[in-house]
């Protein structure tokens, strides 16, 4: 199981936490072109190697926070 | 003949050749799974092309068509869904006497459970689309379900009662890497060049146009290639310059000793994720859902057989003394919609058979089938024109979620 690095409660094992995917930045609410919007939605850089993610700590402080993990050796980091 | 031939000592004929890389192809093929092997085979048997390399970094059937719990079956939910995958079936179904090569196609009946209200009602609504287009799909009662598998603890008061099945008599299991063999040894025959151990490396492309690829044994000139993988499809597509919808996630399965043959269909539970067959030599073969956190690590865990063992045992708590003889991990390409990414791609020449996340194998022929036709016509097929790319900056998503998020 993967160690999480919660930055509210420390490391923690990741059954506690939920895995929301890439940290992507969502497009300009208010100039929205579908294009943009559905890039976000659907589009997966989903690279072998080190990605900034988001993760949410639902058994515990019930935070959304990114780390840095290496996707092939599930390696994980805090984000700077 | 086998047997005379084995007492000899002398070496076994080769099923397949290892020829040099030559300098150009009409198609490149990447991936030497079930998906680039039948896509080759069709080619050649169909359309009478046979100047095509089916290139693998590793060997064939050494991914996803080799890592699969090897279940077959038709009974989805869209009636997309049920329409390719019947063909695949049927495709199966004469497989072994088409390449004369026992795939040990085994139609022995698959289960899906359904242990609340939402999912039976989810499976008869399967079952009524899959009636609508001629593929036997019924739900049953608890009754026939433990007629049908003895051991199964069908009674109320378990934490996940066991409320009816959806039952599809066509479904059951096949020998996967014999499918893989199959098609390698038949294209081969027919003209195909089958490299292994040759990793692509960079995709040429000119004003959107494929030109040549190059790999670790050197360049090749060539106006096609498919992607035809499973776990590497994002990174592939990307050497083209195409970014895919697709997030690659682990799969965990496991196998048990083997026993005498007591459990003669295969069942599957989406609420435990979880699903069993028993295989020839009596393995009793696990597998469960993808992992939710997107990976490219193939490694066992403890957790995921610590997780089936307890679901399994909701199911057959008569196993518990059985003991795991191996678990392995395979990557499985998740699309939003449970759908695959079939077809055309905005650069002119480079074509996607990919996102087939957990129900990839049980596709292979009617893929190969499809994606050939397509390479030898230049027109899509219209079994697969709703799996193109386009639909997800278009919002057509398919939504197969309700049959094929765990349901193998």
């Amino acid at each position: 199981m993967l160690l999480v690095p919660c930055p509210w409660c420390g490391p923690r094992g990741s059954a506690e936490f939920r895995f929301v995917g890439d940290a992507s930045s969502r497009p300009d609410a208010s100039a929205p072109k579908p294009d943009e919007w559905r890039a976000y939605l659907y589009a997966q850089a989903n690279e072998a190697d080190w990605t900034t993610e988001t993760w949410y700590h639902r058994a515990g402080c019930r935070r959304y926070f990114k780390v840095e993990r290496h996707r092939v050796s599930n390696e994980v980091r805090s984000a700077p | 003949m086998l047997v005379r031939h084995g007492l000899r000592n002398r070496p076994w004929p080769r099923a397949w050749r290892a020829p040099d890389l030559r300098a150009a192809y009409d198609v490149v093929i990447v991936g030497a799974g079930v998906h680039g092997l039948a896509t080759a085979y069709y080619l050649a048997r169909n359309f009478g092309v046979t100047n095509v390399a089916v290139i693998d970094k590793g060997y064939i059937g050494g991914g996803g068509s080799g890592r699969n719990t090897a279940i077959v079956r038709s009974n989805y939910l869209t009636p997309e869904g049920v329409a390719f995958y019947d063909r695949s079936v049927k495709l199966y179904e004469q497989l072994a006497a088409e390449l004369n090569f026992n795939v040990m196609f085994s139609q022995r009946g698959h289960l899906t459970l359904a242990h609340n209200d939402s999912s039976l009602r989810t499976m008869r609504w399967r079952a009524e689309v899959n009636k609508l287009q001629g593929v036997d799909s019924e739900v049953i009662g608890p009754d026939e379900i433990a007629r049908l598998v003895p051991f199964m603890d069908v009674s109320e008061h378990t934490r996940y009662p066991i409320l009816g099945a959806l039952y599809h008599p066509p479904g059951g299991t096949i020998r996967h890497d014999a499918v893989n063999w199959g098609y390698a040894r038949a294209a081969d025959a027919m003209g195909v060049e089958i490299h292994q151990q040759t990793e692509l490396l960079g995709i040429d492309v000119v004003d959107d146009e494929v030109v040549g690829v190059t790999t670790s044994r050197g360049h090749i000139s060539t106006p096609v290639v498919v992607n035809c993988t499973a776990g590497w499809s994002s990174l592939i597509s990307a050497m083209a310059g195409i970014t895919l919808p697709i997030s690659t996630h682990p799969l965990e399965a496991a196998v048990t000793e083997p026993v005498k043959p007591f459990l003669h269909t295969v069942v599957v539970s989406g609420t435990l994720h979880v699903y069993v067959s028993q295989t020839d030599r009596g393995e009793l073969v696990f597998g469960a859902s993808t992992d939710s956190v997107a990976s490219y690590s193939m490694r066992g865990s403890l957790a995921f057989c610590e997780e089936l063992a307890g679901h399994v045992l909701e199911l057959m708590p008569s196993l518990s003394k059985l003991r795991v003889l191996r678990q392995w991990a395979g990557l499985c390409d998740m699309t939003p919609d449970f759908s695959p990414v079939m077809g055309v791609t905005p650069v002119q020449g480079f074509l996607v058979d990919v996102g087939w996340g957990t129900y990839g194998f049980k596709a292979g022929p009617v893929s190969g089938e499809a994606m050939a036709e397509l390479i030898a016509t230049g027109k899509t097929p219209e079994m697969i024109a709703p799996f193109d790319l386009a639909r997800f900056p278009e919002g057509r998503l398919v939504g197969e979620k309700g049959a094929a998020a765990v349901g193998h």
